[in-house]
């Protein structure tokens, strides 16, 4: 054995022993290192977004630091167990959903949070999972694709704690719920006619929804979006200004710390649902192809750890998760970029912001579940 | 919890044949709406950058006007009339204020605010925009910034400005020629330059601040600023410095004003004080006068009513204004007029039996002097003022020449001194009289023009002027206030030389010589109606007393007994000059109900040129 041959396969030797070191942790790295990235531009911008506040990056820093040790937690249980505990997580955020609508606090108009004194709960965040995981569970007793039956039943484990969140109102954890419920269904082979039909079915209902459903500021965030320059100083101004501080970025942006529009106080909520106005201003289009790439990267691994799954459940789930952080990701931009009405919808990992951090890391736990207690067929 | 069963006919292949199908296509939408995402970031950043980066721009920058300190007025020995003072001024912005009357209460109990303050702020506040700061309260004292300053925090809206403002440190010194300047009206918006006007709140009303508005005001100057979006200055970009306003020397000197306006004491009236040889208005005065401070923010209602409202007019700026009949200092110009026209021969003697008769007319025209003066020519009729001996002149000379010649001297007209308003006081005619009352001239008015009295009126700066030509032998000078300008940056030097005016040329330098030698008769002479000023006086002077009827009672005026008592007597007139042989100061003085011309108009004069004559001082130029 030459001198090279030794090097490269101590070479081997150390990266198969760190393969199973994450092995043994049940952590997957390209998941990892792009979560990594990502947390690390996301700390930037808010430095900046805050106006070099250390306070803000500190807590941020702190959450996405419970949210690894919660995800670094749920991967260390069996797919299996995630799969027992589906029903059960999922009668407790329903509870706990009733709960906020008999005692909830109030907070900016919004019935959204339970109050244990020593912290603020937001029961909307459990079902965040709580729903997909229950209509994977449910679908799974049977084969799929589901029958109309259980079709039927399934749409209503969905729409019953949709409505509930609709109604508090919180209209961007409401969607996120219904496109992870949905995907969970689409994934399980619901039936293109009752896609196109249900589609059909919802532009009729439209009027019906717009006029009992919404309140009147959501109203006025859809008509706001439909012509800004209505309300320039009004709700139109937050998509005007974004707008502005995406465009003026151009390609290179004027630089880290040298967005005026964000430090000038041009844009609205800069640390939380616009923040990526922020970056856009100061990374410009190369900043975005970067942050989008990294998304793509989590997204492009879900999705591979939904087809290498080993069973139905585990695909349902891993699936749902990983379309459903993209939604995160189209809808947040979609909105500061002008091309969606605003809805409160944060971006990954980037925003701060409450309890979806930890939400958003739970899910990557489940995931990495998926991924790393697969029997490997080939050993 | 059901038990987890795993149903005995699911097909594994199947299901993950139709899973990855689903997961597939699912991929496919996320690839394309991903290119729907960077195809609009693509569609901001690329193709709209310059766009959204002006917008950004705007955002961002603001062009703020600066404006230029306004030129400061000194007098010819560089006293300061007028300067600017740093002043803070209280500010409220009523966009910002969520409660404008608990704010107000709140800085009531801070500072002391008058009704007039309130009342002030609420009439700006009509004419303001509501993102436009508010005056409330001017000239804070530095404990009241402080207290301000402490409570800043709690009222929003509310700001405290540093500005200069206009100060008159002479007081009610002269205000009348100096003027003040005010917050710019809605009307002098219209006549502006409102770019050069946009940072500036203060313009010249009347006198020589409004005169000179262009000299004084200065070119505005301006910063490119960063401003957030609540429009703060965060940073200066650039700045282009404001050009300040010139400074005015007058010819004014004060000392000079002083005695002039302390001379009246508690008389209403007016003085003018000139240099024949230029024209320099050495002093103007219109007594009683006021304090211009009182207008530069804004006179509250109580001041002004009582400005107003006093019997004795203190804002009426009588010296160019005030239209009194001349009385018998016209008499000496009359004289000249007969002497070139020869309507009577220079040593022409009347016997004045103390009235005058036309023939056909039974009507005594009366002199003010009931026995008479006996034989008099025309340097006596000058010397003692006697009526009859100008009845006659008067009547020989005509209304047309009397119309003709006065008319030369500028009588009827506005001298065009420099400050506005000036009245052009009447000098009658016949084409005039058919005019205005569509009636034919009668002689008897011409007997009565003859003595400064009927329809003619004149103001004192006309006295003044007419007796400063008089003085110079036909030589005509435009009275004016400006001395100098003064470049404040480069600090350069102009004095602006007069302009004389068309000289009277057809009158005979002996003419000239026997009027003049008359006048001085009156003040030097035995006789002379203002002897009583010529005891002691070091130099000799020319003069010519005046005494005017006030007719009547002007309409809508309150009848008090003791005013009107005083408000009949006649009007006390006296004009001069001195040295007779080399004028260097020309006086015309109007006492109102003062009396006779000799008791108490010529003593005021005879102050004005014993100061300007044996105490004077050169005029003072800067380094």
């Amino acid at each position: 054995m030459s001198l090279t041959d030794s090097h490269q396969l101590a070479n081997e030797n150390r990266i198969s022993a760190g393969r199973q070191l994450l092995q043994r942790l049940h952590l997957d790295l390209p998941l990892l290192i792009a979560l990594l990235v990502l947390a690390v531009i996301g700390g930037f911008v808010l430095y900046s977004a805050s106006d070099r506040g250390t306070d803000m990056l500190i807590r941020h820093a702190l959450r996405l630091l419970i949210g690894f040790v919660i995800m670094v937690g749920i991967a260390q249980l069996q797919p299996d167990t995630i799969r027992h505990w589906s029903p059960w997580l999922y009668a407790l955020g329903l509870i706990l959903l009733l709960a906020v609508l008999a005692f909830g606090q109030s907070g900016g108009g919004a019935q959204r949070w339970l109050d244990f004194g020593l912290f603020r709960f937001q029961p909307s965040e459990i079902m965040k999972l709580a729903v997909p995981m229950m209509l994977a569970w449910y679908l799974c007793i049977t084969a799929i694709p589901p029958s109309p039956k259980r079709l039927l039943v399934a749409l209503l484990l969905l729409i019953i704690p949709t409505l509930l969140i609709a109604r508090q109102p919180d209209l961007g954890t409401a969607l996120l719920i219904a496109s992870a419920g949905f995907f969970v269904l689409f994934l399980a082979g619901l039936r293109w006619s009752f896609i196109v039909g249900a589609l059909v079915a919802l532009t009729a209902s439209t009027p019906l929804v717009w006029n009992t459903l919404l309140r009147d500021y959501q109203r006025q965030r859809v008509l706001t979006f439909l012509n800004p320059e209505l309300e320039p100083l009004g709700s139109g101004y937050h998509i005007i200004q974004s707008t502005i501080a995406i465009g003026s970025g151009g390609i290179h942006g004027k630089g880290w710390l040298n967005g005026t529009q964000a430090h000038l106080d041009f844009l609205p909520e800069r640390s939380t649902d616009f923040i990526f106005a922020v970056y856009s201003e100061e990374f410009g289009l190369l900043g975005v192809l970067l942050l989008l790439f990294f998304y793509a990267v989590l997204i492009a691994r879900g999705l591979m750890i939904a087809t290498q799954a080993q069973d139905t459940y585990s695909r349902l789930l891993a699936g749902s998760i990983t379309l459903t952080f993209f939604i995160y990701v189209l809808v947040n931009i979609g909105m500061v970029s002008g091309l969606m009405p605003v809805v409160g919808v944060p971006l990954p990992l980037i925003s701060y912001g409450g309890t979806s951090i930890v939400t958003l890391m739970a899910g990557f736990g489940i995931l990495m579940s998926i991924q790393t207690h697969r029997r490997l067929i080939s050993t | 919890m059901p038990r987890n069963t795993r149903p005995a006919l699911k097909d594994n292949l199947r299901e993950t044949a139709l899973f990855n199908r689903r997961l597939l296509v699912a991929g496919i939408g996320v690839a394309i709406l991903m290119a729907i995402l960077i195809s609009r970031m693509f569609y901001l950043q690329v193709i709209n950058q310059a766009h959204f980066s002006t917008l950004s721009e705007n955002n961002r920058v603001n062009l703020l006007p600066i404006p230029p300190t306004r030129g400061l007025i000194y007098d010819r020995n560089g006293i300061v009339l007028a300067q600017n003072q740093p002043s803070f001024t209280l500010t409220l912005v009523p966009e910002h204020i969520p409660d404008l009357d608990a704010t107000l209460a709140r800085l009531q109990d801070l500072i002391q605010l008058t009704e007039a303050d309130i009342e002030r702020f609420h009439r700006y506040r009509r004419q303001k925009r509501r993102f436009e700061g508010i005056p409330l309260r001017f000239r804070l004292t530095d404990e009241e910034v402080a207290r301000i300053s402490v409570d800043q925090y709690r009222l929003p809206g509310v700001e405290i400005k540093a500005e200069l403002a206009r100060h008159y440190p002479l007081g009610k010194l002269a205000s009348h020629a100096i003027g003040y300047v005010g917050r710019i009206s809605e009307n002098e918006l219209d006549d502006i330059n409102t770019a050069n006007y946009s940072a500036t709140t203060h313009i010249g009303k009347v006198g020589v601040e409004r005169y000179y508005e262009d000299q004084l005001h200065g070119e505005v100057g301006y910063q490119r600023v960063e401003t957030n979006a609540q429009g703060r200055i965060l940073r200066v970009l650039e700045r282009t410095l404001p050009k300040p306003g010139k400074n005015l020397y007058l010819n004014l000197d004060s000392r000079l004003q002083k005695i002039a306006e302390e001379s009246f004491q508690e008389e209403n009236g007016a003085l003018i004080a000139m240099d024949p040889t230029n024209g320099a208005v050495l002093a103007l005065a219109s007594m009683p006068t006021y304090d211009p401070n009182l207008f530069v923010n804004g006179i509250d209602s109580a001041s002004y009513r009582e400005l107003t409202s006093s019997i004795a007019r203190p804002l009426f700026n009588r010296a160019l204004r005030g239209q009194y009949p001349p009385g018998s200092t016209l008499k000496p110009f009359l004289g000249l007029a007969s002497l070139e026209t020869e309507a009577l021969r220079p040593d022409h003697e009347i016997n004045c039996r103390g009235w005058y008769k036309l023939k056909n007319d039974e009507r005594r025209y009366r002199d003010w002097k009931e026995e008479g003066h006996g034989k008099t020519d025309l340097s006596k009729a000058i010397t003692e003022s006697c009526d009859v001996y100008f009845y006659e002149l008067s009547f020989e000379l005509g209304i047309d020449n009397i119309h003709k010649y006065m008319s030369r001297f500028g009588l009827g007209k506005r001298t065009g001194i420099d400050i506005r308003g000036e009245m052009p006081g009447l000098l009658p005619s016949r084409e005039w009289k058919r005019r205005t009352r569509n009636q034919p001239w009668f002689h008897g008015e011409t007997l009565i023009t003859g003595i400064g009295q009927g329809f003619m009126l004149t103001t004192p700066l006309q006295l003044a002027s007419i007796t400063a030509t008089l003085s110079q032998r036909g030589q005509r000078q435009t009275p004016r206030m400006l001395y100098a300008i003064q470049d404040a940056s480069t600090n350069e030097f102009n004095v602006q030389d007069s302009k004389p005016l068309e000289p009277i040329q057809d009158i005979e330098q002996d003419h000239w010589q026997t009027v003049i030698k008359a006048m001085r008769d009156v003040i030097h002479g035995r006789t002379g109606t203002a002897r009583g000023i010529g005891y002691g006086m070091q130099y000799e002077a020319a003069g010519k007393t005046g005494t005017s009827q006030v007719f009547g009672i002007a309409q809508g005026e309150e009848y008090v007994e003791e005013d009107i008592a005083k408000r009949l007597r006649d009007h006390g007139l006296f004009i001069s000059f001195a040295p007779v042989d080399d004028p260097r100061i020309v006086v015309a003085v109007i006492v109102e109900n003062g009396g006779s011309g000799s008791s108490s108009a010529a003593p005021i004069a005879r102050k004005i040129m014993d100061h300007y004559l044996l105490n004077q001082d050169p005029p003072h130029e800067p380094d």
